[in-house]
């Protein structure tokens, strides 16, 4: 019994120093970006696109825009590729096939993102230059790598969530005469919505954190994308091209793009939850 | 005692064991050089030389741009500081900067464009976005791509102190983050003009003439060819004995001349 | 608009879902067997025993193997058991509460925040604050704080899958809350543990960002955990991005590859064998 509560401090004391230890994390980057979004004004931080902190200038609204043209671009790739090959791999496949399939997928997601990036570098770049114009580098080759990188997620966690669809389902389906493509569009998609709805959202959350190969293919201009095939540099980029120099007021900055950075994944997750619970609510199917 | 115990015992006897032979002796630590990349490629080829010389004793030379040497050097994250710029009289009272070597800047283009010289007044107007087409400037009728470095970058500094004056570069400017980054980019894209180290240019790429003077070491030590800055090694306080002997090897003759051969001007 | 018969909107779609999944596959394969074509051949004994030289343009990757077990070895070594001890006092030993929803979703959120946003942290607290300077301990550290909260996720969500029925059974035999948790809870979801570890030791190789300035790139084979110290994956972004040396770049990469996907082909067995044994 002694024994037993002896653990179960140890454990408790293991458990707090892990929970402070990342709350404090979070806790510092605040404290460390928050003064100056306030001295900036909230208005001048968000939405002015002048970054130039050599003259006291941080406004991030260009790589907000940013992050935003070049999350979405991967999401629209990543989701119809990704839940795509997760259809064929579940309702369409023979099971042998998808039971090889699935793990070479869920293998690819380890390959590292600057392996990724160098090949948008050495294939996709010189072909946006050479037959769609402009540098290369650009909202367009960065979201076709992201959305590359983000496939393997999305397609696993559509496979976990299509299979979780009760068979009887699907069976109830065509022994009523649908065909299977009818069965998949009205039946397993609506089913499994709230899974896909993860998928996408996780696949999101890891397109907006990528830097490493974003740096590589977006070109990293300051201006805020006018189209796809224009320069753009998105939060992340931002942070890990500066913060090898940054000091005073410029490393401040950064930590409060890292805030911003949380405010979206915050929002991100805050969404997922509720998505979550509200198909727990509507009972009966995933 | 209770074998799971006994496991978690020796788990953390084994992990101080692998601690403790690491705390950092300041004698025999490696030195560290960080900054400049335009001055790493020729740190790095010093360092190979020095520790031939004195094996087990490793220099490590990492890049991150003059700035990021300079907040190293005052973090007391490296030893040696590498500056491709001069410092700001700011930076004077905190460091103490000694000149290594002097480098050319060039502004160089795709080996297919047909530009081969360029004013001053030409390249501000090509890398502030104001001239639009090569075909103003002699090429071939195309949209300009300027390429520029992070603003921590002495050889943006330098480029921006020497060429752009008052002129801002143009926010279109693709930003690489390296000497190598920017000649890899120019090689691959005919429309692209950038700025870096003369001593990195190499074969594949083509340095223009700036204002009808060719750029080349000859020139930058003549004084001719007027975009040049020091290479400077930049220190704070006394060195540690194990730094202070990498860093007069870098200033003995013989280094200056592996640096001349390597297409850079002596320290005078 | 002509309505298309059920059988037409079937071949159509099946088509159509089949043309993506090839391209997809067929973009990923491409991408693994074009890196490993160009580096492959470059794979030699020397190359993975010996030390660069020239800047990384001749010579081996030795070190950088070293210094990528180190740093990525001792963040998941730190990481894991406490990110499974913690874990496990949140399901076994507190009460469902706000508290632990709350810290539920902190830990979701920060398994979700860009790697970045931890080198960043990493450099101010643990590189210059903490004085560690640029070394496997301050990359190592940093890397343990970013796979810390998905192990915590995955390991919870593994123990919360156990049904509650071999709890019961434990207790009515007379177990204690410790020996419930060791030998039924845990052995029944290590397949679920050991994939997040398995997950979180393959981020940690292939991170680079976060590792570039904490852990330094320095060269040579680092001797303590205080040196600094260049993994493969940064030595890839190095080689590749300063055009330095293309084979050995491709090379690097397929190393890394390769070990990547052992890692992963490990975790999936493991898995494997842990259902087989928990079935008995």
């Amino acid at each position: 019994m002694k024994q037993d509560k002896l653990i179960a401090a140890a454990l408790m004391i293991v458990a707090l120093s892990a929970i402070s230890g990342l709350a404090l994390i979070t806790v510092f980057i605040f404290k460390e970006g928050l003064p100056i979004i306030l001295r900036s004004g909230v208005r001048e931080f968000f939405l002015s696109s002048d970054w130039d902190p050599k003259n006291g200038a941080f406004g991030i609204c260009s790589m907000i825009a940013g992050s935003l043209a070049v999350t979405a671009g991967a999401m629209i790739i990543g989701s119809v590729f990704g839940l795509g090959l997760a259809i064929v791999l579940t309702q369409f496949c023979p099971a042998r096939l998808a039971s090889v399939l699935k793990p070479v997928v869920e293998l690819l997601a380890g390959i590292p993102s600057v392996v990724y990036g160098f090949m948008g570098v050495v294939t996709i770049v010189p072909l946006i230059r050479t037959y769609l114009g402009g540098p290369g580098l650009s909202v367009l080759a960065a979201s076709i790598v992201l959305g590359i990188m983000v496939l393997p997620t999305v397609t696993s966690i559509s496979i976990d969530a299509l299979q979780a669809v009760p068979r009887s389902y699907w069976e109830g389906s065509i022994a009523l005469g649908a065909t299977q493509w009818q069965t998949t569009r009205m039946v397993m998609l609506k089913a499994a919505r709230s899974g896909i709805m993860a998928a996408v959202i996780l696949g999101m959350g890891r397109a907006v954190g990528e830097t490493m190969a974003v740096i590589m293919v977006a070109g990293n201009a300051l201006e805020v994308p006018h189209g796809l095939l224009d320069p753009v540099r998105t939060l992340t980029s931002n942070i890990a091209l500066e913060m090898g120099y940054a000091s005073g007021e410029h490393r401040e900055a950064l930590f409060a793009t890292g805030v911003t950075l949380f405010a979206i994944i915050m929002m991100l997750n805050t969404i997922a939850l509720a998505i979550a619970r509200s198909s727990a609510k509507k009972g009966g199917s995933r | 005692m209770h074998p799971k115990a006994r496991a978690l015992c020796l788990y953390v006897a084994a992990a101080l064991v692998a601690l403790t032979p690491g705390c950092k002796d300041g004698q025999t630590g490696a030195v560290s050089v960080v900054g400049s990349t335009s001055i790493q490629p020729f740190a790095e080829l010093l360092a190979e030389e020095y520790t031939a010389k004195n094996p087990n004793k490793n220099v490590d030379v990492q890049g991150g741009g003059s700035t990021a040497g300079l907040q190293a050097v005052s973090n007391s994250l490296a030893d040696i500081g590498m500056c491709s710029r001069l410092l700001t009289p700011e930076e004077e009272q905190q460091f103490t900067g000694t000149v290594i070597a002097r480098d050319g800047l060039a502004i160089v283009v795709n080996p297919g464009n047909p530009v081969s010289e360029l004013t001053s007044a030409q390249i501000r107007g090509l890398f502030s976005g104001e001239i639009q087409s090569w075909s103003e400037v002699g090429g071939h009728d195309g949209p300009v791509r300027p390429i520029t470095r992070e603003e921590g970058s002495g050889t943006r500094e330098s480029f921006v102190h020497l060429v752009m004056g008052k002129e801002r570069i143009s926010r279109r400017a693709l930003t690489q983050e390296s000497n190598g980054a920017v000649k890899e980019l120019v090689k691959g894209d005919p429309a692209a003009i950038g700025y870096m180290s003369l001593g990195l240019v190499g074969h594949e790429l083509k340095a223009v003439l700036v204002d009808g003077v060719q750029p080349s070491s000859a020139n930058v030590l003549a004084g001719s060819y007027k975009l040049a800055r020091p290479f400077l090694f930049v220190t704070k306080g006394t060195l540690r004995p194990e730094a202070q002997r990498f860093f007069d090897y870098v200033l003995s003759p013989e280094s200056q001349k592996i640096l001349e051969t390597e297409g850079l001007v002596h320290a005078q | 608009m002509m309505r298309l018969s059920p059988a037409a909107g079937q071949r159509i779609a099946v088509a159509a879902m089949w043309a993506l999944a090839l391209v997809t596959i067929g973009v990923l394969l491409f991408i693994i067997t074009f890196v490993l074509v160009h580096g492959l051949p470059q794979i030699t004994w020397t190359f993975l025993t010996e030390s660069p030289q020239s800047m990384g343009r001749k010579g081996g990757v030795f070190p950088m193997i070293v210094g990528t077990i180190m740093v990525a070895g001792l963040a998941v070594a730190i990481a894991a058991p406490i990110g499974v001890a913690t874990a496990l006092y949140l399901t076994e030993y507190t009460r469902e509460s706000r508290l632990t929803a709350v810290i539920r979703f902190g830990a979701d959120c920060l398994a979700g925040i860009p790697s970045i946003i931890f080198g960043l942290f990493g450099f101010v607290f643990f590189t210059i604050t903490l004085g560690m300077g640029l070394s496997v301990l301050s990359g190592a550290l940093t890397l343990a704080l970013m796979v810390l909260p998905t192990i915590i996720r995955t390991t919870e969500e593994a123990i919360r899958a156990v049904p509650h029925a071999y709890r019961e059974v434990s207790y009515g035999l007379g177990s204690t809350r410790w020996q419930m948790a060791t030998k039924v809870v845990l052995p029944l979801a290590l397949p679920g543990i050991c994939t997040g570890v398995v997950l979180s030791l393959g981020r940690s190789i292939s991170e680079t960002a976060a590792v570039m300035l904490t852990a330094g790139s320095a060269l040579h084979m680092p001797n303590s955990l205080f040196d600094s110290s260049r993994t493969l994956a940064l030595h890839f972004y190095i080689l590749s991005r300063e055009g330095l040396s293309m084979e050995n770049a491709y090379a690097t990469a397929s190393v890394l590859i390769i070990s990547i996907l052992a890692l992963n082909a490990l975790a999936y067995w493991l898995m494997r064998q842990f259902v087989r044994r928990a079935g008995r």
